[in-house]
């Protein structure tokens, strides 16, 4: 350090953060900080790994019947046996087993719901406002309107006229669920456009779908990702909202919709078929905000800095 | 502020119009509106005859033309189970939703605003924690599977409200304050981060610099700005506990619009879930709309028409 | 003359979560009664900081304002701004010492009119009526030339020039005529011609009522007409004081020498290239222990990076803390 070769501020900030420790004890702050993050991404990766792992998880299928083991309580209680950790349906069939393949369905559902209603959103938002105009208008109209109903109500609706299968689930929920995407992409791009870089780079020559691809594309990945987040959330409880009411995927499929459906029925018995499902819902959603809070905070660079 | 109510009119306007044409165009999505309402075992001739009694036969624009006219004229068609015009059935079962709603309502401003002023201006404190983590929690839980934990703890084991129904007074507690859950957090959340960021504004260090008194500084300064950006939140979550209380009103056999729902799509009654269905979204639009009018009375930016 | 703010050793940090900012080192000075008080740098040169800390207008945390006195002469006899409590400081601020700050389109509640907003400095400070503060407003109104104050006391923010507005916080800052009025770059969101006619509202103002005032600038250019004495910050620190013809004829540290050289000259015959001094400030994240401007400065020698220069007298009322300036001048 005696020596004067320091010939600018940043240079003697790196020789001081490049020690390892501090390096490590950097990191560690970090973690600290974004704990809710770290948090959310440990709650996904379980709930994610119960899904595609659940034939090694669990030795019952979660359509087995077995009606000498029906109805038993969860094996904390007196009667609980380590055999079936959380328990039988009135079928005899195993809830964890049911509730690991039922993770399949309702993350299924929620992440392609999401995926599709992200792209059509992304598409339709872009469009209307890169072209603008007529266009702009005619874009939004459908959206604004869609995104000022009684949302429930009407993919209930939809749901009812199309009738249940996972295919028409899924499909439904993609495309409800796109105005937002569109509308959260028209107000990033509108943004980004009047931006000085991208009107740099316009003057500079740049054909338009290299600027949306390299200049608006980029800015526009934190908000989507933290929608998407939020949404997969979101649809997680729309899937079960209709399940509830025998509208979701078919009753023999085990989503965790249809597990309340027909744990309602015994819940003064047998809570149990009622509260694992809904525990299992509200674990998998708690992890998602989570994640979609810190997402948000980590992508909006003027969160970003100020410390919680 | 005339111009501004015109346009917000007219936008309103231009949004019914669009609920029309969605509503209608739902029920005949696939293609055969008769099969969709008719029990799958129906003969063929029973089918042609529903289809002759329902007007299902014309064109699909004369078809629209005559719903549209009647709509205007009040007439949203009959129910097919009841066998009697559905407009009055919804409108006897309205008020006991707005009554569930507002309820709800009351519980989360009173619950999550105090809350979420308290966790704004004492960040990181016990209350912000316990604030957050409702707010959290009011995102996470489902909230009909909730309504079935409260009813099996508070009315079956506890025996504190009735289980389910409208009879009592006390009926209404359990399923308002589930429906107001997500609600509450979201106020909590909105009014944490609005309190924070007016808290933080240039205006606020002026009021500080004029010596005033910090709780002349938090009621007259910061809480009216606060209060401007959570009125239109409002308007738009009651309208969505309007529409919302669909589940919740099953589970506890609430005699409103939302058990009509339920109970009309296992009869497939589809003239009375779509009477419902527009009913509503009417509601939930006028709803906006004075929203924004009010916002436009209080904020003198729009009132004096920036 | 005498002294009415005497600040000593004032030391402010903000603590974040990417280290600790030392945004005030070790800063002293005077202002004496009826002077105005110029205080140049670069943006986060920590000008305003300084300010700030010793009214306790800062956020804290993440502000800390660490060590220092701020000794006031009040009303009541002097006082340390630093250590007074919230209630005897709320009593100040406002009463004797009013505020201008840099943007008026973001520094007046959107959503009270102005004659509230000047009215209830009076209320609180002279605990006077509603209807006495109302005729006192309109007369302020009059006085920072505001015309139609009878008309413009119901009026919106919104609904002035940003001239007009700051018109109004400055109506705020002298409406209980204060002993300082702290000005925070109060012309550097206004268009040229407004920048002019608030400047000749300030001189007019301290004619009237002979106040002290303390002018936070980034521009040395505006100074010239306006300041009695300038101070140069750069990094929290105080590079150099002086009167300001003597600042502007006989400057001492290389970067006031620089910001000079970096400013257009109508008063002299031979034409002269604009230079603009290379670099940026350092990190302030690290706390040096060496000359601030020793990265930038094209005299530094062995000296410089070894220890840190204080603040030495080389004229009548001029101070430079410079190695290189002191050994010239030996």
């Amino acid at each position: 350090m005696a020596n004067k070769s320091i010939s600018h501020g940043a240079d003697s900030r790196l020789e001081i953060e490049s020690t390892f420790k501090d390096r490590l004890s950097y990191l560690g702050r970090l973690l600290w900080r974004d704990r809710t993050g770290v948090v959310g991404i440990l709650i996904f990766t379980t709930v994610v790994i119960a899904a595609v792992f659940a034939e090694f998880l669990t030795p019952y299928k979660p359509l087995d019947q077995d009606l000498y083991a029906s109805k038993m309580p969860p094996m904390w209680e007196e009667e609980g046996s380590p055999e079936h950790p959380l328990g039988t349906d009135n079928l005899g069939r195993d809830m964890m087993a049911r509730i690991f393949y039922g993770a399949r369905v309702s993350l299924g559902v929620s992440f392609f719901g999401a995926i599709i209603a992200a792209i059509l959103g992304v598409v339709l938002g872009a469009v209307a406002a890169y072209v603008g105009g007529r266009w702009d208008e005619i874009i939004m109209a459908p959206v604004n309107l869609v995104l000022s109903l009684p949302y429930l109500l009407f993919v209930v609706f939809i749901a009812s006229v199309l009738g249940s299968s996972l295919l028409n689930v899924i499909l439904i929920f993609g495309v409800t669920n796109s105005p937002i995407f569109a509308r959260v992409t028209r107000g990033e791009v509108l943004k980004i456009r009047e931006s000085a870089y991208v009107e740099s780079a316009i003057s500079a020559g740049a054909r338009w779908w290299r600027v949306l691809l390299f200049h608006v594309m980029p800015n526009l990945v934190g908000p989507l990702v933290t929608l998407i987040s939020f949404q997969i959330s979101a649809m997680i409880f729309y899937e079960a909202g209709l399940g509830f009411i025998g509208l979701s995927v078919p009753p023999t499929v085990p989503s965790w919709g249809n597990m309340l459906s027909e744990g309602r029925r015994y819940i003064s018995s047998y809570p149990w078929l009622t509260t694992m499902p809904g525990l299992a819902i509200m674990y998998t959603s708690l992890g998602m905000n989570l994640l979609g809070d810190w997402l948000r905070d980590v992508s909006d660079p003027r969160t970003r800095r100020s410390g919680r | 502020m005339l111009k501004y109510s015109f346009r917000k009119v007219g936008q309103s306007l231009l949004l019914a119009m669009g609920v029309l044409i969605l509503a209608f165009a739902m029920v005949r999505m696939t293609g055969d509106p008769a099969s969709l309402m008719m029990s799958r075992n129906a003969s063929a001739e029973e089918r042609e005859a529903f289809r002759e009694v329902m007007g299902f036969n014309r064109p699909v624009l004369v078809q629209f033309g005559d719903w549209i006219t009647h709509v205007f004229m009040g007439d949203f068609g009959d129910s097919l189970h009841f066998r009697e015009p559905a407009l009055p059935l919804v409108l006897q079962r309205l008020p006991a939703t707005i009554r569930l709603a507002a309820t709800g309502l009351a519980f989360a401003i009173l619950i999550g605003i105090p809350l979420g002023l308290i966790a704004g201006f004492r960040a990181n404190s016990l209350v912000d924690f316990f604030g957050r983590l409702i707010a959290l929690l009011g995102q996470s839980i489902p909230n009909f599977w909730l309504g079935l934990i409260l009813i099996l703890i508070f009315a079956q084991r506890l025996g504190w409200f009735p289980v389910f129904g409208a009879d009592k007074p006390e009926s209404v507690v359990l399923p308002a304050f589930v429906l107001s859950l997500p609600v509450m957090g979201e106020l909590l959340r909105l009014t944490r981060s609005a309190a924070l960021e007016v808290r933080n504004e240039d205006f606020v260090r002026t009021a500080f610099s004029k010596g005033l008194h910090r709780y002349a500084i938090y009621i007259q300064h910061v809480l009216p700005n606060v209060a401007i950006s959570l009125v239109s939140v409002i308007g738009v979550e009651f309208g969505y506990m309007l529409g919302g209380s669909i589940y919740i009103e099953t589970v506890f056999a609430w005699p409103g619009m939302g058990q009509l729902v339920g109970q009309a799509l296992g009869w497939r009654d589809f003239p009375l879930v779509q009477t419902i269905v527009v009913f509503t979204s009417l509601v939930v639009l006028g709803l906006n709309l004075l929203t924004d009018l009010i916002y436009a009375l209080i904020d003198p930016r729009i009132r004096h028409g920036k | 003359m005498a002294s009415i703010l005497k600040v000593k050793n004032l030391v402010t940090k903000f603590h974040t979560v990417d280290g600790v900012v030392n945004a005030v080192n070790d800063v002293s000075f005077l202002l004496e009664d009826g002077e105005t008080l110029a205080i140049v740098g670069e943006s986060g040169s920590g000008k305003s900081v300084s300010m700030m800390s010793i009214m306790g207008l800062l956020p804290m945390p993440p502000a800390k304002v660490e060590g220092g006195q701020a000794l006031f002469n009040s009303k009541d006899g002097p006082v340390d701004l630093i250590q007074l409590p919230y209630e005897a400081m709320s009593d100040i601020r406002g009463g004797q010492i009013g505020f201008v700050f840099q943007d008026p389109g973001t520094s007046l509640n959107p959503i009270l009119t102005i004659g509230k907003q000047i009215s209830e400095t009076l209320i609180r400070h002279l605990g006077i009526s509603g209807r006495e503060a109302k005729d006192k407003t309109v007369s302020l109104l009059a006085e920072v030339g505001i015309p139609d104050p009878t008309l413009r006391f119901d009026a919106f923010p919104f609904q002035l020039s940003g001239g007009m507005r700051q018109r109004v916080m400055i109506a705020i800052a002298v409406a209980c005529a204060p002993r300082i009025v702290i000005a925070d770059e109060p012309t550097t969101a206004l268009d040229v011609t407004i920048q002019a006619q608030i400047v000749n509202l300030f001189k007019e103002l301290r004619v009237k009522m002979g106040v002290s005032t303390i002018w936070i600038t980034h521009d040395l250019g505006l100074v010239a007409g306006l300041a009695d004495r300038v101070l140069v910050m750069y990094a929290g620190q105080i590079l150099e004081s002086a009167q300001v013809d003597e600042l502007y004829e006989n400057p001492k540290h290389p970067y006031t020498i620089g910001l000079l050289g970096a400013l257009p000259r109508l008063d002299t015959q031979e034409s002269k290239r604009l230079v603009s001094i290379d670099g940026t400030p350092p990190d302030s994240t690290i706390l040096i222990h060496h000359c601030p401007f020793a990265w930038r400065c094209a005299h530094a020698f062995e000296r410089c990076w070894n220890e840190k220069p204080a603040l030495t007298t080389v004229g009548e009322k001029h101070t430079v803390a410079c190695f290189y300036a002191m050994e010239e001048g030996r």
